[in-house]
């Protein structure tokens, strides 16, 4: 890399702060008990709206997993949810009325709470709808390897995106709050994803799985991406660039290793697909709040209306992070 | 006779003060050392949780930074205090904080009764060792290392290659040789205390003081000089991962530890609850009394490793993605590319699937879609038949097939109307056997019940299609087992050929094929080549056809298939 590329990344790398630090003023606190923060803790951000149904497994999952803090953006929920979470002992939320699309899906928003809270915590940043998986996660806690990474001096760590669905069509399957979603959407694509490399900011760019065969079969490369580094030891001059697909400084996307070894990675299980998406999806395009012009939704309210079956023959039934691991989703790396 | 316990402790204190504790309780007397960058509160805190036990003591704090001289400074001011403080102890064994023994505390004395004279202690010459990290091996005796390796990497580095440059070296002391091995170790009072004290110490000292990694190498080399007995090997389980740094132990290795039958085990998480609760409040285990056999976590961390710097062979993931050249394998298994076969022989995709039992595809880069077998949508792991998503990545859409049907070998069709941009790919992948028959590509034209003017143009593009191939498969930098045959030269005597092919599949026995497939009815097909020529195209890759057949083809009822005996 020349100096200039360098020299532009951190011109870069600025910029998203400086607009994260003027986004402060979108958030207004509801609840603010990052007083209760040591320094040890393991933090989780995320940005919602409405997803009150989804919040009780999300709070429980991440809870057992050993999350001490909460950090939620609430972008003007009207089901209660902001409520519901301002109620929670663990959790400091902001809410704001601002565009979503504004502040580049949420991502300033989250830039400026890591960069304000976050410093030289393990950070996990993730949607409603993403649970996390690593290796070993059945046996240990996430502390076990966050205190791994800290002694391999590793400072981010990769977990693709894997879309799960049902079987059957969407809106067969209803959800209750609180009941945990991989019960419904327990498939998944366990071998068709592609992979390429972003040159200028190092990360990989991976596409692939269900959206891409249903929903972008056509134009396969404006298919989602499903690359993610959620879980970062953060510090204050760190900055996402876009979700949590890659993030500055650059270095902190070689999540991969290019000499034939595997590094340590795992999976956000995306359980985007409950029967709550088709209503979500025509809401969405409504709003045009989405990415590259809500495409995204809009190929699938359209896939939608015909109320798809993601499901196929050769579709994978979600067993546990082991079986992840065998089929080359995610690696233990050298961790065992 | 008993055994002492050197620890040396910097953080997770109470972990340190159960292990601590619970060595006492089995009769063994403690000297602790806490690194001197620990708060004094902390130390202060251990100190005063310990106080119940008077053969618990602590030694003169030193600053441990990792590989200089301070670790075996405090290791050595431990050791003398225990010594002197406790003069029925025949064995030293050091430890650190995060060490957890994991058999009773009887057990280990009374191992280490039955061999009083024995110094347990991992001791090897410079040249020996496979597993250093950083490529000092011989150079950490004779370099001077001032910079710290952790914290200023780029002047220990410099200060290293400067030395090397100007041919410095510094004098190993008469009567050392160098030898080193893990920092943990067991010694007995006769070899320890010669070497603490010998008259030779203080030169000893100043020389290992600027070694690098000296805990390492100090008491390894100079038990050498009094043990009458060394046995060179850890009594602590300790294992290193690729970058020198220690496994670590989890709840989960709770069944894998026990069956370890070491003594002690380092590196255990401080958080791993269950172990400490499993090896330090259960004194009712089954006594195994056996040998330490560490075999089966030997295999687990040796994995670990292998897994992180070879990974699985044509696996490409979120944290693999290898340079070209360093795929280790560029896809997960052998398969089979066949070219102008499916053109040449009459349903060549049942008889081949009969003949192997591999899974035969047809035209997998087809310009309409993946023809995968039985005219399946999707295959193995949901991967689609789409040819544009295909197309966005045609390596990828390779190597996730093979990756997704391990253990089931693939063969698919090739030709020229198919997407060409997986051929150079394939042609340097050594998994890839590629059988191309040039020129078959015309056969169907020749069936076809177009305009010769079409057919001609369609000739002349193909033609150039399949010349451009041949010239990729023919480059040097190829890995692909590749066979090339001209048509008229693979119709001479078709079953040699086919008979190499199936075998080097090779998973049906080593049964010779008990049936031929059938060539298409060739009649014609000089004549029809003649008409090409006449017409100013000039179809070359196909090899000579005499215009007219000869006599051995014209038998009615076509061409008998011709098996070779051996």
């Amino acid at each position: 890399m020349g100096a200039w590329q360098s020299y532009s990344l951190r011109l870069q790398r600025r910029r998203w702060r400086i607009r994260a630090f003027r986004k402060r003023r979108d958030l207004r606190p509801i609840a603010n008990r990052t007083d209760q923060i040591r320094p040890s803790d393991l933090l989780l951000f995320s940005t919602q709206r409405n997803e009150g149904i989804r919040l009780p497994w999300f709070l429980k999952y991440y809870r057992d997993m050993g999350v001490n803090h909460f950090f939620f953006v609430d972008n003007d929920s009207s089901d209660g949810s902001l409520d519901y979470l301002a109620r929670q002992a663990d959790v400091s939320v902001w809410t704001t009325r601002q565009s979503y699309k504004r502040s580049r899906f949420g991502v300033d928003w989250m830039n400026w709470l890591l960069m304000k809270y976050g410093h030289d915590h393990w950070c996990l940043t993730v949607d409603p709808d993403e649970l996390f998986l690593y290796p070993f996660c059945d046996t240990r806690p996430l502390r076990a390897l966050t205190d791994w990474l800290d002694a391999s001096s590793i400072k981010s760590f990769s977990a693709m995106l894997l879309d799960m669905y049902p079987k059957g069509p969407l809106d067969q399957h209803p959800y209750t709050a609180g009941q945990n979603p991989l019960e419904v959407t327990s498939w998944f694509d366990a071998g068709n994803y592609t992979i390429r490399k972003n040159p200028k900011l190092g990360n990989l760019w991976i596409q692939g799985g269900p959206r891409a065969r249903m929903f972008f079969a056509d134009q396969p490369e404006l298919a989602p991406a499903l690359n993610k580094v959620p879980l970062v030891r953060w510090d204050r001059r760190y900055a996402y660039v876009s979700s949590t697909h890659n993030l500055l400084p650059r270095g902190l996307n070689q999540v991969y290793d290019e000499w034939g070894g595997e590094k340590a990675s795992g999976a956000l299980l995306h359980t985007k697909f409950l029967a709550t998406f088709t209503e979500k999806a025509a809401e969405e395009v409504d709003r045009r709040q989405h990415y590259g012009a809500s495409r995204e939704y809009i190929a699938y309210a359209e896939g939608v209306k015909e109320n798809p079956d993601l499901w196929c023959k050769w579709s994978e039934k979600y067993i546990n992070w082991r079986q992840l691991e065998i089929l080359g989703i995610m690696s233990k790396g050298n961790w065992a | 006779m008993s055994v002492g316990i050197i620890m040396l402790v910097h953080t997770a204190f109470n972990r340190a003060e159960d292990v601590a504790r619970h060595w006492a309780r089995g009769g063994c007397p403690v000297v602790i050392h806490v690194d001197n960058a620990v708060p004094r509160a902390h130390f202060e805190d251990l100190r005063q949780r310990l106080a119940d036990f008077p053969d618990v003591l602590f030694s003169k704090r030193h600053r441990c930074e990792w590989g200089t001289w301070g670790l075996v400074a405090a290791t050595q001011d431990a050791a003398e205090l225990l010594l002197k403080s406790f003069k029925d102890v025949r064995h030293v064994y050091l430890a650190s904080g995060a060490c957890l023994p994991l058999r009773p505390v009887e057990e280990l004395t009374s191992y280490l009764a039955e061999r009083p004279r024995t110094d347990f202690i991992e001791s090897a010459t410079t040249a020996d060792v496979p597993w250093t990290v950083g490529g000092l091996e011989h150079e950490r005796f004779t370099l001077h290392f001032p910079f710290s390796w952790r914290n200023s990497r780029f002047l220990f580095d410099k200060f290293v290659e400067l030395q090397r440059r100007v041919g410095y070296k510094r004098h190993i002391p008469k009567g050392i040789t160098p030898h080193m091995g893990s920092q943990w170790w067991c010694l007995t009072r006769q070899t320890l205390s010669a070497i603490l004290d010998d008259p030779e110490r203080p030169r000893h000292d100043a020389y290992f003081k600027h070694v690098w990694i000296p805990d390492e190498s100090y008491f390894q080399t100079l038990a050498r000089l009094y043990s009458t007995q060394v046995e060179s090997r850890s009594l602590t389980l300790s294992k290193f991962d690729f970058q020198g740094k220690p496994h670590i132990f989890y709840d989960d290795h709770l069944q894998l530890l026990r069956r370890s039958d070491c003594f002690v085990a380092r590196k255990i998480w401080p958080h791993a609850d269950r172990l400490y609760n499993a090896f330090l409040t259960d004194p009712n285990r089954v006594m195994s009394r056996q040998e330490p056999n560490p075999g089966k976590i030997d295999r687990i961390f040796a994995k670990a490793v292998d897994r992180r710097t070879r990974g699985r062979p044509g696996l490409y993931m979120q944290s693999r993605y290898p340079n070209e050249g360093w795929e280790n394998g560029v896809t997960a298994g052998k398969y089979s590319v066949f070219q102008g076969f499916s053109e040449l022989f009459v349903c060549f995709e049942q008889w081949l699937a009969r003949a192997t039992a591999a899974q035969v595809h047809g035209h997998l880069y087809a310009p309409k879609r993946a023809e995968f077998t039985s005219g399946q949508t999707l295959i193995n792991g949901a991967l689609s038949d789409n040819a544009a998503l295909r197309d966005a990545n045609p390596k990828a859409f390779l190597t996730n097939l093979v990756w997704n049907t391990r253990g089931e070998r693939q063969c698919f069709q090739y030709g020229p109307y198919d997407n060409p941009k997986i051929l150079s790919p394939m042609s340097r992948d050594p998994n890839a056997q590629i059988s191309v028959i040039s020129g078959a590509w015309a056969v169907p034209l020749f069936k076809s019940n177009s305009n010769f003017s079409d057919i001609r143009a369609e000739a002349a593009r193909l033609q150039k299609i399949e010349s451009r191939m041949l010239d990729i498969l023919r480059s040097p930098e190829i890995k692909a087992r590749i066979r090339i045959w001209s048509m008229a030269e693979f119709i001479e005597n078709p079953m040699e050929p086919l008979q190499i092919i199936i075998d080097e599949i090779g998973q049906k026995s080593l049964r010779r094929l008990a049936e031929a497939p059938t060539l298409e009815d060739l009649t014609g097909f000089g004549q029809f080549l003649q008409n090409l020529k006449n017409q100013g195209m000039h179809p070359y890759l196909m090899g000579d056809f005499p215009v007219d057949p000869s006599p051995r083809n014209t038998r009615s009822g076509g061409r008998k298939p011709y098996l070779v005996k051996k």
